[in-house]
Formats: C-alpha cells, sequence, structure tokens
C-alpha cells in the first residue's frame, strides 16, 4: 500500500525532462498518468530512486492538425481524448475506443502515450495505433525522431524507445472519406484489461475491400499487427468465408499468456471472435 | 528525502503543508488535513472508495501524489455542502442518497458522491446506462447499485429542477 | 399489524414512523457528510502503526528471523515475533472452533501470507519500510493443497503441533491432517430408503472458496492505559462482545477493564467476527510500548489471509420414486478449513447448520457427513452471508433436485411443488431435527411463476432449443430455498460457551424520548432506524426521537453480534420484550395518573385510552414525565428495561428465486437477462431497507456464481488475490433486481419476523448455477463449477460441441 521513498522532480519542459532523465538515469521512471506505476510502486514490485513526474509539461497536451495528420501529445488523457471534436472528425476510432479503457477516473490521469510506452501487452493503445498507422514521435539528447507504430514494440515491456528518451506526441494521418473502424474488446468486466481485443480500419469500393488493418490486444506479448488477416480482407467482398478466413489467419499468430482470463486456447479463439465482430462494425462504418 | 512544500486549496480552503514526495494524496487527505471522508478500500486503483475532485475532474486519491496537487483545488465530500448558497444545506447527491437510500454501511459513499457530483456536472441528464457507466470507477458491496442509481436520478432532476428555476 | 382505517389513528401511526414503514435512516447523516468513524478514521495522542511481515510460502520451516535491519529503519520501534509472544503464551490462540492458530508463525508458517513478525513504527509509511527490512530465511516444504490429497496416508504432515492428538474438538481424528467427522441424521433409515428406491441420482459438486471482501478491511487501534491498567480497542468486529471476553481470557485483564468497541465498519459479511493476528498483536504492543497501536490490513493481505468462505466438496445422493417424490437423502462433504479450524460456528456445530440441506422438501429420511480437513491455505470457512454452511447446504439441495428433475423429464418447479413441506405441516420437524417454524411455499411459488409467466418462458427455451442457428443459449434457473437463521437457543448454539441468546437495555427519558442499546453491532443493515421502529412501535414513541447504540462494550448490554441474520430473530425479539416490560409498568402509572384500575384502559398506538371515554388518556410521552416524579405507591421511578432474549428455535425464511440466462456461444458470456426473488422473511420492519439489503445480497451472490475464485498454483501461491483479478462487480455489470414478498410471520417470535438478508446470498448463487447448467441440460449436463466466467461456460460449450 506504501510506496518507497523517492526523489520527485516536476520539469516544465521536455528539455528539462531530457536533461533529469540523463542525469538520473535509470534510477528514474518517468512519471505519467500514474495508474500503471503507482500501483506497482505500492506493491513495491517497482522501486525507483527518482520520479519525472511529465504532469506539468505543457507542450505534451493537447491535440492538432499538421497537414494530414493530426497530432496528439503524448501526455493527452484518455478523457481528452473521447471529447476532442477533431479526433471524432478525422480519427474517430481513437475517440471511441478509449471509452473500453479502465474506468471515468482512471482516463482522467492516464495518457496515450503512457499507454504506449509502457510496452504492456494488454494496453489498448498499441494495437489502436496500428490499425490507424501511427507514428510517435520521440525526443532525446540528440533530437527528434520518428519510429512508426509497427517498428515500435519490441517485446513485453520492451519497446524501440531508448532509456534516455520520451514520446512526446503521436502523428495519425487523418482517416480517409469512407472509413470504417471499430474496437471490439472482450473483458471480465468494466476496467478489465482485455482477454482479447481487436482493432480494425477498413474502406470498401465496388463492394470489395481497399484497405484494411487489422491488430490484437492481449494475445501476444505485444500488440500484433494481423497482415495475413488483412491479406484475407483485402480485395475480396465482404462475406461469411472472407471474413472466417480473416479470423483464422489472426488466430494463427495469436500467442497468448495464460492467466485467470483465460487458456491459450480460449483466448485464441475470442481473438478470432472479436476480429469477426470488429470487421462487421467497421463494415457497417464504411460509406 | 526531503520533504516538500505544497499549497493546495481543499474544500475552498488554502493549506500549505510539508509533504514527503511519495506520500499519496489520499493519506495527505486524512493524516495531515484530518478529512477522514475520502476512503481507502484497495491498493491497486479499482474500488473508488478514495475518489476526490480535483481542479474539475474526478480521480482517485489513493494513485496519486500529493506533490502532484500542488497549486490544485480538491474537492473532497466534506466540501459538498459548502458548494450550496445557504448554509447547511445539502448537496442535491447527498439528498439523492439519503432519499434513495443509496447506501448502507457508507464506505463507498464519499467517493460516490463526489464522483456522482462532476458525472452530473459534465453530462446533467444521464441515462441509466450512462449512470452505471459513470460509476463504474466506484465500488459497492452492500447496495447492488440500484438504488444508487436511483439517487443520482433523484439528484439530476433536483439540479435541473434548480436551473430552471434560476434560469 | 392492519393498518388503522380512521385518518386520525392513520396519522398517529405514521407520526410513530414505527414498524412497516419505509421510513428513511437514521444513521446516514453523518455517512453522506464524510463523518463517519470507521477504525482507521481513529487517531489517539501518541498513536503507533503496525503492519505485518508476511510468509511468501505456503508451507515452510522458519530458519531464521533477522530483526536487525529493521529496527535501523527511521520511526520504527519494535519487532516482534513468536518468541516474544511466548513468555505471553500468546505466540498460539484458541480458535472460535476449538482449534489453535498460530499469532505469529512459531517455527513454521502453514499458508501464504500468514503472520510471521509485526513491525511497530511511528507512522505507516516506516511501519512498511521496516516490513520489507525483516529478513526472514524459509526451507520449502511440500504443500498440500488438495483435501482428498491431504488425507492420504503418506501426505505430508502440516500440523506438527497436534502431533499425537487423536482426538480434537469434535471427537476423533481419523489421520494427521484430519479436523473432524459430523454427522447428522438417521444412516441407517437413509441407507434403507436407497436400497429400496426405484430411482436413485447422484452427483459430485464443488462450492469453490470465495471471500467475502468487505470494501473496508479489517483493522484496530489497541490502546493501553499503564495509569488505569485498563484495556480499550476499537475494532472491526461483528461480535465486540465476544472479543472482549476472549481478550481478557487471553490477557488476563479483568473483563471490566476491557473495552472494545465497534464503531461505524464498512461492510462485515461474516469477515470481521473472528479474532486475527493483527488484533492480538496490536495489543500486545500496545500493552508493551504503553502507547496506542493502529493496524489497518490492506486488500491484498484481507483476500488472502482472513476469513474465507466455503470451499466444500460434496456428494450429494436423492432417492425417488419414479414420479418424483423424493424418499431419501445422503450427503458426504469433504471441508477443506485450510491450516487451522477457525471457522465460526456455534460450538457443537462444526460443520454449522449444514443439516438444514434437506432444505423446503418434505424428505422422510436423510443422513449427512462433513469432514473437515487441513490444507496449506488459509484459516476460515464460516463467512460471507453464509448463516453458517446454510449457503452450502442450500446449494447442495437445490442443485440435487435439479438432477433428480433432469433425470425423470421432469419440470423443474413441478418437482418442487410436489415434493415441498405443505402450508399444514407447520411447525415441521426435518429429518435431521430441525423445527420449520412456519411456511407458504406453495404460495410463494406460484406467484413467482406467475410473474414471470414461467411456461412462456419454457416455451421460449423450447424454441431456441430447436433453432440450430440460434446465437445464445437459453437457461432457467429456479431455486426454492429455506434457510435457518437467529443462531440461536444456548442449549444448542455457544460461542466458546457462551449462550447465543441477545439483549437489549432502553431508558425513556423524562420529556419522552429514548435510548436503547442492544448487543448485537450493524456493519450497514441499518439498525439504527430498524430497532428503533420496533420500539416505536411497541412504545408509542416516535422512532426519530429513539437514539439506538451498538458496538461499546462498555455501555451496550452483552450480546453475541451480528452475522448469519440473527439481528432481528435474536436481538429484534430482546427489543419487544423489554419494550412490554416498559409498557406494562406504563400501564400502571396511566392508571394511577387516571386512577382507573390497569384492566380499564385500552392501548391505542402511543395512548392508553380509558375504555369507552377515550377522551381520558394518557400519552407514552406523558408517562414518561410521571414516571420521573409521579408514579404509584410501591413503584420504583423511572422508565427503563433490559431484557436478555434467549430465543426458543431458530428461524426459518424461505424464498424462491428465478433466473434467465442468454449465454452467448461463440465468447460464454452470460447474461442475466431477469431475476426476479420473492423473500419471504415474516414481519417486515422496513421494506426499503429490506429491499436495498436484497439488492445487495443478489450482487454478491452474482458475483460469487459469475466469477470470484481463489485459485492456488502447485506451490500454493494464492492467485488472483487483488481487485484486478478478484471479481467485484461495477454497476454496469451489475443487473437489475426485481423483488417481491410473501409475509408467513414467525409464530415463536415476539414480532414474528425471522430475519432476512443472508437469504439473497444463500439463495442466489445456486440459482446463477441452475440457470446456466439449465442452458446445457438438453445436451446432457448436469454440473458446472463455479464461477461461470465467461471462460469456463466456453470450455462447457467446446465440451458439448455447441461453440460457434
Amino acid at each position: 500500500m506504501i510506496p518507497p521513498a523517492f526523489d520527485y522532480h516536476a520539469p516544465r519542459s521536455v528539455n528539462e525532462a531530457i536533461g533529469l532523465l540523463g542525469s538520473l538515469g535509470a534510477d528514474a521512471k518517468l512519471l505519467a498518468g500514474g495508474h500503471s506505476l503507482l500501483p506497482m510502486m505500492k506493491l513495491r514490485f517497482a522501486q525507483p530512486a527518482h520520479l519525472i513526474d511529465l504532469n506539468r509539461i505543457a507542450e505534451l497536451r493537447g491535440i492538432c492538425e499538421d497537414g494530414g495528420d493530426v497530432v496528439i501529445g503524448a501526455m493527452t488523457v484518455e478523457n481528452d481524448l473521447i471529447g476532442n471534436a477533431l479526433l471524432r472528425a478525422k480519427v474517430p476510432l481513437l475517440a471511441e475506443a478509449p471509452k473500453l479503457i479502465a474506468d471515468p477516473q482512471v482516463r482522467n490521469r492516464g495518457t496515450i502515450g503512457g499507454d504506449i510506452a509502457h510496452g504492456d501487452p494488454a494496453n489498448d493503445h498499441p494495437a489502436l495505433s496500428l490499425a490507424v498507422d501511427a507514428t510517435f514521435v520521440l525526443q532525446g539528447p540528440k533530437g527528434t525522431r520518428q519510429v512508426k507504430a509497427e517498428d515500435f514494440y519490441l517485446a513485453t515491456y520492451m519497446t524501440a524507445l531508448a532509456e534516455d528518451e520520451i514520446l512526446v506526441s503521436i502523428r495519425v494521418p487523418a482517416f480517409a472519406a469512407g472509413t470504417g473502424w471499430a474496437y471490439e474488446k472482450l473483458k471480465r468486466k468494466t476496467g478489465d484489461w482485455a482477454t482479447a481485443g481487436a482493432a480494425v480500419v477498413m474502406r470498401m469500393a465496388a463492394g470489395k475491400v481497399t484497405h484494411a488493418r487489422i491488430a490484437l490486444t492481449n494475445v501476444a506479448p505485444t500488440a500484433l499487427r494481423a497482415t495475413d488477416a488483412e491479406n484475407a480482407l483485402l480485395g475480396q467482398p465482404l462475406n461469411d468465408a472472407t471474413v472466417d478466413a480473416a479470423a483464422q489467419a489472426a488466430r494463427a499468430i495469436c500467442d497468448p499468456a495464460e492467466d485467470l482470463r483465460g487458456d491459450r486456447d480460449y483466448k485464441t479463439a475470442m481473438a478470432g471472435h472479436m476480429v469477426k465482430r470488429a470487421i462487421r462494425a467497421a463494415a457497417a462504418r464504411c460509406a | 528525502m526531503p520533504k516538500k512544500i505544497i499549497n493546495v486549496t481543499v474544500n475552498g480552503r488554502a493549506h500549505e503543508e510539508a509533504v514527503e514526495p511519495r506520500t499519496l494524496l489520499v493519506h495527505f487527505l486524512r493524516e495531515q488535513l484530518n478529512l477522514t471522508g475520502a476512503h481507502i478500500g484497495c491498493e491497486t486503483s479499482h474500488c473508488g472508495a478514495c475518489t476526490v475532485d480535483i481542479d474539475g475532474k474526478s480521480v482517485k486519491s489513493c494513485t496519486h501524489l500529493a506533490v502532484q496537487c500542488d497549486g490544485s483545488e480538491v474537492l473532497t465530500v466534506e466540501g459538498l455542502a459548502s458548494l450550496s448558497k445557504e448554509a447547511g444545506v445539502l448537496h442535491a447527491v447527498q439528498e439523492g442518497f439519503y432519499k434513495e437510500h443509496g447506501l448502507q454501511c457508507g464506505f463507498c459513499t464519499p467517493g460516490m458522491l463526489v464522483r456522482s457530483y462532476r458525472l452530473l456536472i459534465d453530462n446533467p441528464n444521464p441515462s441509466e446506462d450512462e449512470i452505471r457507466a459513470g460509476i463504474s470507477g466506484n465500488l459497492c458491496r452492500c447496495t447492488g447499485y440500484q438504488n444508487i442509481v436511483k439517487a443520482i436520478q433523484y439528484a439530476a432532476n433536483k439540479l435541473q429542477q434548480a436551473q430552471k428555476v434560476t434560469a | 399489524m392492519n393498518a388503522p382505517t380512521d385518518p386520525k389513528l392513520l396519522e398517529r401511526k405514521d407520526a410513530l414512523q414505527g414498524m412497516g414503514d419505509s421510513r428513511l435512516r437514521k444513521e446516514d447523516a453523518r455517512f453522506i457528510q464524510g463523518k463517519g468513524n470507521y477504525v482507521d478514521d481513529i487517531k489517539l495522542p501518541g498513536m503507533m502503526h503496525m503492519d505485518i511481515v508476511r510468509s511468501p510460502y505456503a508451507h515452510a520451516r522458519i530458519k531464521s528471523i533477522d530483526k536487525s535491519e529493521a529496527l535501523k529503519v527511521p520511526g520504527v520501534v519494535a519487532v516482534l515475533t513468536a518468541e516474544d509472544l511466548k513468555p505471553l503464551k500468546l505466540h498460539w490462540m484458541p480458535t472460535l472452533a476449538g482449534d489453535v492458530a498460530a499469532v505469529l508463525a512459531d517455527g513454521k508458517v502453514h499458508f501464504q501470507m500468514q503472520e510471521v513478525a509485526v513491525v511497530i513504527a511511528t507512522d505507516r509509511y516506516a511501519a512498511a519500510d521496516g516490513v520489507e527490512a525483516v529478513q526472514v530465511e524459509y526451507e520449502e516444504l511440500p504443500v498440500v493443497l488438495d483435501p482428498y490429497e491431504a488425507l492420504k496416508p503418506d501426505a505430508p504432515v502440516l500440523r506438527e503441533d497436534l502431533a499425537g492428538k487423536t482426538s480434537g474438538a469434535h471427537g476423533p481424528r481419523e489421520h494427521h491432517n484430519h479436523i473432524f467427522t459430523w454427522t447428522a441424521g438417521d444412516k441407517a433409515a437413509a441407507d434403507a430408503a436407497f436400497a429400496s428406491a426405484p430411482v436413485t441420482v447422484s452427483q459430485h459438486m464443488f462450492y469453490p472458496r470465495v471471500h467475502p471482501c468487505p470494501l473496508e478491511t479489517c483493522g484496530c487501534v489497541a490502546s493501553f492505559d499503564p495509569v488505569r491498567g485498563e484495556l480499550t480497542t476499537f475494532m472491526t468486529s461483528q461480535a465486540p462482545h465476544v472479543v472482549r471476553t476472549v481478550v481478557s481470557l487471553l490477557s488476563g485483564i479483568p473483563e471490566s477493564k476491557v473495552r472494545i468497541v465497534s464503531p461505524d465498519i464498512g461492510g462485515g459479511f461474516g469477515n470481521k467476527v473472528g479474532v486475527y493476528p493483527g488484533y492480538v498483536c496490536a495489543i500486545v504492543a500496545s500493552i508493551v510500548l504503553g502507547k496506542p497501536v493502529k493496524w489497518i490490513e490492506d486488500r491484498v493481505e484481507n483476500i488472502s489471509s482472513t476469513a474465507f468462505a466455503r470451499d466444500y466438496h460434496m456428494d450429494g445422493e436423492l432417492a425417488a420414486t419414479p414420479d418424483g417424490k423424493i424418499l431419501g437423502l445422503r450427503v458426504d462433504v469433504v471441508a477443506d478449513h485450510g491450516a487451522f479450524d477457525a471457522c465460526a460456528d456455534p460450538t457443537k456445530f462444526p460443520a454449522g447448520l449444514f443439516h438444514i440441506c434437506s432444505g423446503s422438501y418434505d424428505i422422510p429420511a436423510a443422513h449427512c457427513s462433513v469432514k473437515g480437513v487441513y490444507t496449506n491455505k488459509a484459516p476460515g470457512g464460516v463467512a460471507y452471508r453464509c448463516s453458517f454452511r446454510v449457503t452450502e447446504a442450500v446449494y447442495l439441495i437445490e442443485r440435487m433436485v435439479d438432477v433428480l428433475a433432469q433425470k425423470l423429464g421432469m419440470d423443474k418447479a413441478e418437482i418442487r411443488a410436489k415434493n415441498f413441506i405443505r402450508k399444514e405441516q407447520f411447525p415441521y420437524t426435518s429429518a435431521f431435527g430441525f423445527e420449520y417454524d412456519s411456511g407458504d411455499y406453495h404460495t410463494a411459488l406460484n406467484k413467482v411463476l406467475d410473474a414471470v409467466g414461467y411456461k412462456a418462458l419454457r416455451a421460449e427455451q423450447a424454441a431456441r432449443r430447436a433453432d440450430p442457428n440460434a446465437t445464445h443459449l437459453m437457461g432457467i434457473g429456479l431455486v426454492t430455498f429455506t434457510e435457518v437463521v437467529g443462531a440461536g437457543p444456548s442449549k444448542m448454539c455457544d460461542i466458546l460457551g457462551v449462550g447465543m441468546f441477545d439483549s437489549c437495555e432502553i431508558r425513556i427519558h423524562p420529556t419522552g424520548s429514548a435510548i436503547a442499546r442492544m448487543g448485537t453491532i450493524t456493519q450497514g443493515q441499518g439498525h439504527q432506524t430498524t430497532y428503533a421502529q420496533i420500539l416505536a412501535t411497541e412504545l408509542g414513541i416516535p422512532s426519530e426521537v429513539i437514539q439506538v447504540e451498538e458496538g461499546d462494550t462498555s455501555t451496550a448490554p452483552y450480546g453475541l453480534g451480528t452475522y448469519g441474520s440473527r439481528s432481528t430473530p435474536v436481538a429484534g425479539a430482546a427489543i419487544a420484550m423489554a419494550a412490554r416490560k416498559i409498557h406494562a409498568k406504563a400501564r400502571k402509572i396511566a392508571a394511577h395518573l387516571l386512577e382507573v384500575g390497569e384492566n380499564d384502559l385500552d392501548w391505542e398506538i402511543d395512548r392508553f385510552n380509558v375504555k369507552g371515554d377515550p377522551a381520558r388518556h394518557k400519552t407514552m410521552k406523558d408517562i414518561a414525565w410521571a414516571a420521573y416524579n409521579n408514579v404509584p405507591a410501591g413503584l420504583e421511578m423511572g422508565l427503563e428495561a433490559v431484557h436478555y432474549y434467549d430465543p426458543p428455535n431458530f428461524t426459518y425464511p424461505f424464498g424462491i428465486y428465478l433466473c434467465v440466462v442468454d449465454i452467448d456461444r461463440a465468447t460464454g458470456e452470460t447474461k442475466v437477462r431477469r431475476f426476479y426473488a420473492l423473500d419471504d422473511c415474516g414481519t417486515r420492519i422496513n421494506p426499503m431497507i429490506i429491499e436495498g439489503q436484497i439488492h445487495g445480497g443478489l450482487t454478491e451472490g452474482f458475483a460469487v456464481a459469475m466469477g470470484q475464485q481463489m485459485p492456488f498454483d502447485a506451490q500454493g501461491n494464492l492467485l488472483g488475490n487483488t481487485l484486478m483479478d478478484y471479481f467485484l462487480p461495477t454497476a454496469v455489470e451489475t443487473p437489475h433486481w426485481e423483488t417481491d414478498h410473501t409475509v408467513t410471520p414467525s409464530p415463536h417470535h415476539p414480532i414474528g419476523a425471522k430475519g432476512v438478508a443472508e437469504s439473497p446470498h444463500v439463495g442466489s448463487i445456486p440459482t446463477f448455477t441452475a440457470a446456466v447448467v439449465d442452458a446445457f441440460a438438453h445436451l446432457g449436463v448436469t454440473d458446472m463449477t463455479m464461477p461461470h466466467t465467461s471462460y469456463r461456460v466456453w470450455q462447457q460449450l467446446v465440451k458439448s460441441g455447441v461453440a460457434l
């Protein structure tokens, strides 16, 4: 219940935060929403000597447009994604899916950046970011670089974010007209992590699928992009056979950890069902 | 680890206090300010018994450091009645929980009240489903939530009536 | 009681807000303003904090405990182990079940998270740091988690402290891990019934271990005053007087110098009945240090080490005629008690009131046996709104009746109606010797079946079963339960030798208000309101001005506490009886004031009228004033009474619950479409409070049936001991509840009340299971073990070949 003692730093700028990360090194952890890190510290599973609180850095918050991209500050909290008019208009999946994350109070603190950077395969934004073809903007002592979502998730709790870097923003191309989208998340109760989740973004023309991105939550050591499942749909009409084929291809790449939510068979089967539900829901939204 | 000085307004009153960086907001409120309304029911941020209102948002005070509240305004259950323009009058959510039997042991009640207060500001006329989703971060073991829903509906009606009168 | 028709009389009656009135609660004011007084709210000058070092292993020897680093942590003032408690003979303590339990592990640990040492510090943060710094060296031992494995000849010895003890508190011990074998009923008669029966069915079923998980965890503030030699302890206790007696016996401090105070309690549900090592250590620490010591456990500690519930492996058999008339019942149970037998049962009943397992049915021959076993798990077993194992008993019989119905192809409502004890048969003595006080099961059943449109539901189900494209299975669960509460008659029921009576003292003040104290303690049940309502009706004083106090052993008369729905049956009766003593004295005073004979007076709602001349009357308020200045010769002044009520019998509330579920064939997700709960608790004191309690009990039952579990891995690690995994439903998952009632008063209770609100837990859990199994019944499924998570239900879908 009680975290171990630590030193607390509240930088006001990204550069200041990067400076602190550099000088404090591996003894320091970044504090974003805190709803992953603080519980771990209260249970004494994590015992950092220093916390660098990102919550006072204004430049890390906010959602704006830049060219054809929507740019989301990494410290934007889930509830601000849900309520954001720009996001609703341009990338509605990211305005709707966060309703399935945690609960109302947690969503006032939990951030999209924290959800992504933690590298936890149970988090929802990794699969969502794969489905929307997001690019992450990372900043470190040597400057800024961009990494595509599909290159970012390396292993459980391991991402392409270097130890001296901070995730500053998420760039998402605005949906083209007629894009359908959905996120289906099977969970034991409201606020739980996914037993299995599937994010789908797709477009259709003349009755055939012209664009499909399918990503899976919590059925492998990282979020997965289900390319074979996408290929089962591309150029095809949507019917039971093609949807089943996509689900089967998605199941084939699942490698879930067994826990109280289910064994490998259950989680894999559920991933298939979430893919089917998400495809159908996304198709219904395709213009 | 050296203590930090924080300036925080709680229920309208300014406080300057020294805290350890690791001091949880819920302990700061309960132990240093003697505001024991917010309760602790778990250590994994699930139960919501510790819910307070920080700068206009519902937050679980067990997953928030006191140092993070420097410069903030915090509302706890003890401050709800003082929001009324009249002295000694309870807030509509408090009246609703009383009238609709929305509490039994009372342990989840402060968190439920402070959460309901904000829920109704954000969504003054919620459907039953919206209410249930709105309080999904607050666990109760006694009531089965059914009367809590009625309590919040009571408060919503009362607040809307008051709006009509002042409009 | 019938409402008066005269509007003036009705007005006077309503003004009392007495029995039957859904009056709002008197206790709410402090809770809605955040001014409740729970144990963790209590701060005493100089107070220290205690935290506990716990074993990571389920079974291990303790090789060494090094306190030195912990003592260096700033703020830490003491570290205590079993070695420190030995000179006080407090390293072990007696349990409520006639066993002993370690207070701090003495040489070995018996379950994961068992208490090994305590750290006392100036604040709770330092105490937590101190706990981290205590270094304990363990040598792991083989772990026993399965009670059947535990009884094998070569099973590891768990209780070395009981070596050589071939008998325990409940009779002979057959094996080193065996605790007791308890039986009830007539084995010969039951065996004979089975031998000749045309139809027999048997079913093995497991009622898994779960935990009551009240929102407030357990804790205490122990404060020993070395100057006065007095010990005060604020404690989350459902039985403060019993605790006082136990603490006095353990500590040697006279009971007159021990004060236990149960302040506001954030839910009990049976989790807060027993004496935990944390309480004992905090008390010892306070005595040793001469300062108050606070101990508040966290949630993981609560789930992992405090009183769990159930863990009963049950084998049931029914003998019957081909047309479904039950001839006999046999039940064998293996009960997993964990490492120490700490069940909070009345002394003579190591399996509680499990022998209510003949249920609502007229079964001529029955026998049950329960074998208690030690394993490397936390101690407990009787908790969580179980009414002393009535949850297990009702589950057993209701599942067996369904198994029989399925075997015979009979409707599950029809078979119940056929076997019900009939209204005319009450009072009814069961084959196990319980004398059921009253009941009318047929009327209640018909009310529920009509209300839900049962025939149409079965028709819908048949159509759904016939449709190969249906995406959902539909199940209908029906449970018709009788429970036994109100423990209990002292000749049968005692806790550590103290008879299970309860008590009330009342004092009416000169200006007509009153104070009353009882030996029970509310944890949310609304006693401050309902008890005042009983008194209002009995005494003619508004409930609004009757103060009710419980929980402080220095002022409240001795009682056995609140659990097992005993408050209304026992303390409620004491309240009525004490009130009637006052009423009798009041009549004398009224007669004196009105200068008539006592028999010339009629009592009417709030006053004594002179017969035939109601303009001449004295209200109870008038009488109260006179009691302090104008009483008849030979009568003392004052207007107060005490009553200790030893109930003549238990009470037998009953209910009819029906649940409709739809199961998604793709995911196993089970949606409760409808839940209809009819309860009969006899006289209803406050319908609003009853309904609220039913909602709560149904929700806890839903949690147990559909998601709660305490799984152990092979090493004895308890998995899922946080609220991330331990299923507490939110408002989103919780179904909408429909409640209904009938009223069949208890003939032996002074106000006809039976007690309520363990019933929704007792009754709902088998109802959910019945519904889920019923969804698969046409596929030959007779049993599915809880919890019915979507994962587990999916596994059955796959097994039955109907998963999509």
